[in-house]
């Protein structure tokens, strides 16, 4: 017999492999929103005469909202397959504690879809003339940011699994809870820009995640429950 | 094993069953009939505690089943109208995660489980290259890999030729023989050694409708 009996942690690694061998295997769910933070980012310079330094102040906020927006786009494919094929049911009736389950999932998730906006911002930077001391605190605010992101996003995901056409649903429940990460997360940067100090904007996205981290899989538990009655 | 006590379960302001108690004891075969619409799937998604919404006690092993959850989903397996076969991935990807979420891993099992389906060589192809009735014995593959007692397949010979849906009829006869409990609906006219008890929604419906 090869059986070998694993740990919790095994397990969880098992839910992590899973992820992301579905993202290797369906790559357009991984590109898609990185297009899009692309594109959506590069309108902004072409939508009219913008001064160059103009265009460098507001290129924060423009870098936030279309992390935001790209990070909901790609959520919506979170639990769809998983709905569809019964895959949901099969986690939802496992021994397995489920609350490690979906953190787990929802940081695969994020490392296929988060993570590479994150390594793509500074390019987008540089297109938007954001100043050289802008840098550091972009990557550093979308890294803390955009998990935090992907948890809330998770819970509207997971409510909204049941319906056939959720996407203006998942916006509209979404956005407003997004408003804390997007208003710390773009004025880290601006606060960088203006010479400020910045640890304590850093700390409160740091702490929005922790708490993201520590109540969203209860809620994305409960809202799963819900959807799949 | 299961003890089902005045369990009642509305849809739609429509009663499917009301007053419902039985028990599913350990070697006991239970076949759920009734009309289409009559409330087979959402009895047996009660059952497997997927759906919540019924009035009504449920026991496991003689205690509440609330308070002994984990011990009751140690030994399910249910099996629903959609595969659980996720079509992106192959099977081996597939059945590893279903053993990981049991807690162990054990390729030489997987790999035997899918020759026993008929799938040997096919373990590592995309199951959405596969036809329908591979990707239904992927999903009954697992029931080699489970240590559960108390299985509920909702019907499980969908998408089957006949050679499968006998090795199925007598897998099903053979856990109910070796002291397990199978609850299952099917509007196939199951052939099995092992002695079947019937439950006929359609007869205890309240009042004809």
């Amino acid at each position: 017999m090869t059986r070998q009996a694993l740990g919790l942690l095994a397990c969880l690694r098992a839910t992590l492999l899973r992820e992301l061998q579905i993202a290797v295997s369906s790559p357009g769910k991984v590109v898609n929103p990185l297009m899009f933070f692309v594109i959506a980012s590069a309108l902004f310079p072409l939508s009219g005469r913008l001064d160059l330094a103009v265009l460098g102040s507001i290129a924060p906020g423009i870098l936030w909202v279309t992390a935001l927006l790209a990070v909901m786009l790609s959520m919506e494919g979170l639990f769809r397959s998983d709905f569809d094929d019964g895959t949901l049911e099969q986690l939802l009736l496992s021994p397995q504690p489920l609350y490690f389950h979906l953190l787990v999932k929802v940081l695969g998730h994020w490392l296929v879809t988060g993570l590479p906006l994150v390594v793509i911002a500074p390019l987008l930077g540089l297109l938007l003339n954001l100043p050289a001391a802008g840098y550091q605190p972009l990557i550093l605010g979308l890294l803390l940011g955009t998990p935090t992101l992907s948890l809330v996003a998770a819970i509207g995901t997971a409510l909204t699994v049941g319906l056939a056409r959720s996407g203006l649903l998942l916006a509209v429940l979404i956005l407003p809870l997004s408003i804390p990460v997007l208003v710390f997360g773009a004025g880290v940067v601006d606060t960088a820009l203006n010479g400020l100090p910045v640890a304590g904007l850093f700390s409160l996205l740091g702490a929005l995640l922790l708490l993201a981290a520590s109540l969203a899989p209860l809620a994305i538990a409960a809202s799963l429950r819900i959807s799949v009655q | 094993m299961l003890a089902v006590d005045d369990l009642h379960c509305e849809r739609d302001e429509r009663v499917l069953f009301s007053g419902l108690s039985f028990e599913v004891k350990s070697g006991s075969l239970l076949q759920v009939q009734g009309a289409n619409g009559s409330g087979k799937t959402t009895l047996l998604r009660i059952l497997a505690g997927l759906n919540q919404d019924f009035t009504g006690n449920l026991h496991w092993q003689g205690r509440p089943r609330a308070s002994v959850l984990t011990e009751f989903q140690q030994s399910l397996f249910y099996l629903g109208h959609a595969p659980s076969v996720n079509r992106t991935l192959t099977p081996l990807q597939n059945l590893r995660w279903f053993c990981a979420l049991q807690g162990y891993a054990d390729d030489e099992a997987i790999v035997a489980a899918l020759t026993a389906q008929g799938l040997a060589g096919y373990a590592g192809i995309p199951c959405c290259q596969l036809s329908a009735g591979q990707q239904r014995r992927v999903s009954l593959a697992r029931l080699e890999l489970t240590a559960a007692a108390l299985w509920i397949l909702d019907e499980p010979f969908t998408a089957l030729d006949r050679l499968a849906v006998a090795a199925l009829e007598g897998r099903i006869g053979r856990h109910a023989e070796a002291g397990g409990a199978v609850v299952l609906t099917t509007h196939h006219a199951l052939k099995t050694p092992w002695p079947l008890s019937i439950l006929d929604l359609d007869a205890l419906r309240p009042e004809a409708l």
